[in-house]
């Protein structure tokens, strides 16, 4: 065996890598994107035929990557004979429909994004087939949903075609779904998820307990995405498609993957009286119903998608039988279906191209003016009746012999060669009345356009396949009985039977049953011809009794009736009963253990905690001890701690009426918690709370001038109703901060048991080569998540500056205190603008310190970001500060003098850090290592002498330039405001003074 | 003094629930600060209380110093709910623009 795995590999990719290029091409590039998709399908084409001998010899080709190896998931492809007949044709009909779209799309159509999403169709197509893992199959199973969605949804300015694309996507991909728990379930049975393993397990699968439940799961997938009944809905939908998207994924591929999965596990799953009671039934209901229905539809691709239906029920019909040859008879119906059917689409697709309609009623006599394409449309119809001498008649004839033989004794299979002829008959009909009710009967006068045969490139595609259908019909043991041996052997192995793929048989009942159905059928058209010719769309009788409707009707109960009841019993548009909601939960939820579980009693817990007390407080131990100890009372802490609690009931109090007196209150239990940081070692935790306190209280008094004023009483919260509700809230508040302060006090009075802290202490210096261990857990250990954690932050402050760039502010809710403004005001009669001594030096001697101060800020900015590794500092500390020397100067000087003086470009900043604390990360890859690894060595620098160089310093650096750069912009952004407030007033007043004037000279 | 920091987490909880449960916008904002502090003084409780064994190898034993993970993690979140307070911010200051009130449901009760 060659080694195949590069050759599998292109297969499976090509088409993607194509799709991506495509998508990137400029609108114009019409022949470039097509000759790129055309010449990637012929590759791929050319693959398979590099493959074929090996194929042919009943070998089969594999490559596997591995992806997940410890959970037994590898990324693997597999090309049997099955697999490798269907990608032929995957390939095969794709470069004939990208050379048909060529010429059918239209120059106003964008043909990059046309062929973008159809190679990655095909990509997706051919990675079902040549999947070797049932995950994999899975995923690509979906994948090709989705560009479906995408190829219908192409023209999304139609209504029909959005509508159509939802429709196709909610039952494919809910099918995939379904076969996704499917295939985890046959994974479990089998203990692989490898084809392979899984096609080899014999009966192990059908002889299991969870079989019935595997089998309706797949089921139901296949059944959707080959559009059965009553899932088949959606196929006639789709047609809003362009018509090479119809010809290749509603005809030839994309819905003839249900059936592909289902010949793919006949091996396995098929030995069931199950697996008969499924897909026979199945398939012939859809085969009658959708023969039936087909011969109702007005429009020409309506016609079309009902038989694609019928044949696939057909195929399903024939593979639920669960014999060989019905299998073979499946797969090669399969083959066949996917030739004329293709070029029946787009010989459809050329009427409508060149005559301008696709309503039947309107179409007649098109013979003479284009007699190519009706020849050919007429080859590939006579196809899809069953007429001798093409393909469909040997595979319809293998399909009404296997309906003879007995399969499970039942009056259902008694009956089946019956429903066989009657649909057959039907299929008769359909074809007969597209053939002459499209090219034959009067002339019709009143098309939209002249018709005419089309370019000969147009019909090429078309004409190759009908004639292909004309040599598998009349040589079928020269042409086809090599490609269809390889795909049987693929599926059935050992199990292979003997068949003939002669044209004549003799007189045998199948014979008979082709020829009442051929000769039923022209009498049926004959019958129904003149109703037909005038009658509205849909078969009479059932026209009301549509798939669509129903599961129209479904979507909007699901999404729209049963959403609205449910929101109308459980929703609200007020945010205060939802954060009520959320507290209670929690609070209940913390309750529900100790009120659940037995052996909970108030007075134990109670007791365990004057069993604490007295060992620690009361204990004469803490007063005779000098070193620190667990449980110490410490009164220095107790009265920060006093101070603390009160700064925060004061804040809680105070919000509403006193929002300064509020905020500095907050920043008092800030303090509190910062000094308990340092106070319980943890310096640089109180390094940041302080610094954050400070640029915390800065945004926030920036923000309060665009609050509304709240000087006097809210007359409603004098009401009762309204002290009631705060007694509630005060409840609800109270019940919470006491369960959080209990569960607080059992955690911190229970032992502590090991933690990976002491690992991490243990390993800080010899592998990441810092002291401060959190710091090097910062930038090290745990340097992943520091790096979502500063996008984040990035992220954060972006959205702050779009928001605060689009929005206008609320009218000032502040004057300038009285003392600018008289200043102002005298010093306007005297001075030119700006020119004032006054105000222009306001606050100039706390100005010039903190100017003075600016580069002292800066270097200590830099000294706690260097000494970061091994002493409390580093990145974000280093930042903040690094912040505060700017926000400083701001706050003397004002925006505008500042950015006079200094250029800060925050959105840089933060682009850079994040750039470079990710580009530190994937130097580690360079060097073979997992993505962050830190390394790092002793370097001796001026004036610094040694210092350690850790490659996360580098990532602590960028770290540093995010937090500043998103912390100076957010608050920037914020001060700007009050600039572009002023603004706009200065231009207002000017405004109003010329105004003034003009009024005053007139 | 693990009943006061107990306590003291109790305390900033209450008084950040009692105020995110307010109408007003910059209530609400008080309240999450408060909570944040309770959340980020839990969190790093958790690792238990120690005095004078910052993290820093070199010294003592790995076995004496405070636990290095939960002041990791708490770090990181001092930063993201200073970055939350301001969004928060921004996105109350853009409400009472466009609704001209600052009730948190962007209109007045009743109305």
């Amino acid at each position: 065996m060659p080694d195949a795995k590069l050759p599998l590999t292109l297969m499976l990719f090509l088409p993607f890598a194509s799709s991506a290029a495509t998508a990137l091409m400029p609108a114009g590039a019409r022949n470039l994107v097509a000759w790129l998709a055309g010449l990637t399908a012929l590759a791929v084409f050319g693959l398979g035929l590099w493959a074929a001998p090996e194929i042919y010899a009943g070998t089969v080709l594999r490559a596997q990557y591995a992806w997940l190896p410890e959970y037994g998931l590898n990324f693997s492809i597999r090309l049997d004979g099955f697999a490798w007949a269907f990608a032929m044709i995957v390939s095969g009909i794709g470069a004939l429909v990208v050379l048909y779209a060529r010429y059918y799309m239209s120059p106003d159509d964008s043909a990059p994004r046309f062929f973008a999403f159809l190679l990655g169709f095909m990509g997706a197509m051919l990675g079902v087939v040549i999947s070797g893992n049932l995950i994999q199959l899975v995923f690509f199973w979906e994948l090709t949903s989705l560009f479906s969605f995408l190829l219908i949804a192409y023209w999304h300015h139609k209504d029909a075609a959005r509508d159509g694309a939802r429709m196709a996507l909610t039952v494919t991909a809910a099918g995939g779904l379904s076969l996704f728990a499917g295939m985890l379930i046959i994974g479990h049975i089998v203990g692989s998820y490898e084809l392979d393993v899984v096609l080899s397990s014999g009966r192990t699968i059908v002889d299991h307990a969870m079989y019935p439940a595997a089998l309706a799961l797949v089921a139901f997938g296949a059944l959707t995405k080959s559009a059965q009944f009553p899932f088949h809905f959606w196929l006639p939908r789709a047609m809003t498609a362009p018509t090479p998207v119809s010809a290749y994924l509603h005809s030839a591929t994309m819905v003839k993957a249900g059936v592909f999965l289902l010949a793919r596990m006949w091996p396995v799953m098929a030995a069931s009286d199950y697996w008969f009671w499924v897909f026979t039934p199945v398939g012939a209901a859809t085969l009658l119903i959708g023969a039936f229905l087909a011969m109702f539809q007005q429009d020409l691709k309506g016609l079309l998608a009902y038989s694609t239906i019928s044949h696939l029920g057909l195929i399903v019909l024939l593979l639920g039988l669960g014999s060989p040859l019905a299998a073979v008879a499946a797969i090669f119906h399969m083959i066949n279906h996917a030739t004329f059917k293709a070029s029946l689409f787009m010989a459809a697709g050329i009427i409508d191209h060149e005559a301008g309609t696709r309503d039947i009623r309107q179409l007649g006599g098109l013979y003479r003016a284009m007699p190519i394409t009706a020849t050919l449309a007429m080859a590939a119809a006579a196809a899809m009746a069953g007429v001798p001498l093409l393909n469909g008649f040997l595979s319809k004839e293998m399909f009404f012999a296997e309906t003879i033989e007995s399969h499970v004794d039942s009056a259902f299979d008694h009956t089946l060669p019956y429903l066989a002829t009657l649909a057959g008959m039907f299929s008769v009909a359909y074809s007969l009345r597209l053939i002459d009710q499209v090219f034959f009967g009067p002339e019709a006068t009143d098309l939209p356009r002249k018709p005419h045969d089309p370019a000969i490139w147009m019909l090429a595609p078309a004409a190759l396949l009908a004639l292909m259908c004309l040599l598998v019909g009349v040589l079928p043991t020269w042409t086809i009985s090599g490609f269809l041996s390889a795909a049987v052997f693929g599926v059935l192995g050992a199990l292979t039977p003997e068949y003939s793929l002669a044209v004549w048989h003799g007189l045998t009942p199948a014979l008979l049953m082709s020829v009442v159905a051929l000769g039923g059928g022209t009498l049926t058209y004959l019958g129904l011809k003149d109703y037909l010719s005038g009658a509205v769309e849909g078969p009479p009788l059932l026209r009301r009794l549509s798939g669509k409707r129903l599961f129209e009707r479904a979507i909007a109960m699901l999404s729209w009736r049963w959403a609205r009841v449910l929101e109308e019993l459980l929703g609200t548009n007020r945010l205060q009963s939802q954060l009520r909601a959320l507290v209670v939960i929690m609070v209940l939820a913390g309750c529900w253990p100790l009120l659940a579980g037995a052996g909970f009693s108030p007075a134990a817990a109670l007791a365990s905690v004057g069993v604490w007390l007295g060992n620690t407080w009361l204990s004469p131990r803490w007063l005779t001890s000098s070193a620190p100890m667990v449980g110490m009372f410490d009164p220095a802490l107790l009265l920060v701690w006093a101070v603390g609690v009160a700064c925060a009931v004061g804040a809680a109090w105070q919000a509403k009426y006193h929002r300064l007196v509020a905020l500095i209150l907050m920043g008092g239990s800030g303090l509190a918690t910062s000094i308990t940081f340092v106070w319980y070692s943890a310096p640089d935790l109180a390094l940041t709370q302080l610094l954050v306190e400070i640029v915390t209280v800065v945004l926030i008094l920036l923000g309060l001038r665009w609050m509304p004023r709240r000087d006097e009483l809210i007359p409603d919260d004098q009401l009762t109703s309204a002290r009631l509700r705060r007694l509630r809230d005060l409840f609800i508040a109270i019940a919470a901060g006491c369960g959080v302060a209990a569960l607080a006090f059992a955690v911190l009075t229970s032992e502590q048991t090991a933690t990976i802290g002491d690992e991490m202490i243990r390993r800080a210096h010899p592998e990441g080569g810092g002291h401060n261990v959190v710091n090097v857990i910062l930038v090290d250990f745990r340097g992943f998540d520091t790096l979502g954690e500063i996008t984040v932050l990035g992220a954060v402050a972006i959205t702050v500056f779009a928001l605060l760039r689009r929005f206008r502010p609320a009218r000032d809710s502040f004057a300038a205190p009285d003392q600018k403004r008289f200043q102002t005001e005298y010093d306007s009669t005297r001075y030119a603008p700006g020119k004032d001594p006054i105000n222009a030096h306001y606050m100039l001697v706390q100005g010039v310190i903190i100017r003075l101060l600016f580069p002292v800020i800066c270097a200590m900015a830099a000294f706690l970001f260097m000494r970061g590794h091994d002493l409390p500092g580093g990145g974000f500390i280093g930042g903040l500060t690094f912040a505060i020397a700017f926000i400083l100067q701001y706050i003397a000087g004002g925006a505008r003098w500042v950015e006079d003086r200094l250029v800060v470009l925050p959105v840089r900043w933060i682009g850079a850090g994040i750039l470079l604390a990710a580009a530190t990360g994937l130097g580690a890859l360079l060097f073979g290592r997992p993505f962050l690894t830190t390394a790092f060595r002793y370097v001796e620098l001026p004036l610094f002498g040694k210092t350690p160089m850790a490659s996360a310093l580098s990532f602590d650096l960028g770290v540093f330039a995010l937090v500043f750069g998103a912390t100076v912009l957010m608050l920037i952004a914020i001060a700007h405001q009050s600039i572009r407030v002023y603004r706009t007033m200065e231009k207002a007043s000017v405004r109003e003074k010329a105004a003034a004037r003009s009024r005053g000279d007139v | 003094m693990e009943p006061v920091i107990a306590i003291a987490i109790g305390v900033l909880t209450g008084s950040g629930v009692w105020l995110v449960l307010r109408p007003r916008t910059f209530q609400v904002i008080v309240g999450l600060s408060l909570i944040s502090y309770a959340v980020n003084l839990f969190i790093f409780s958790m690792g238990r209380l120690k005095v004078g064994a910052p993290t820093f190898t070199g010294g003592a034993g790995a076995s004496a110093l405070a636990d290095p993970t939960p002041q990791a993690l708490v770090l990181t979140a001092i930063v993201i709910s200073f970055a939350m307070t301001a969004l928060l911010l921004v996105v109350t200051i853009a409400s009472r623009g466009l609704t001209g009130s600052d009730h948190v449901d962007g209109r007045e009760d009743g109305l």
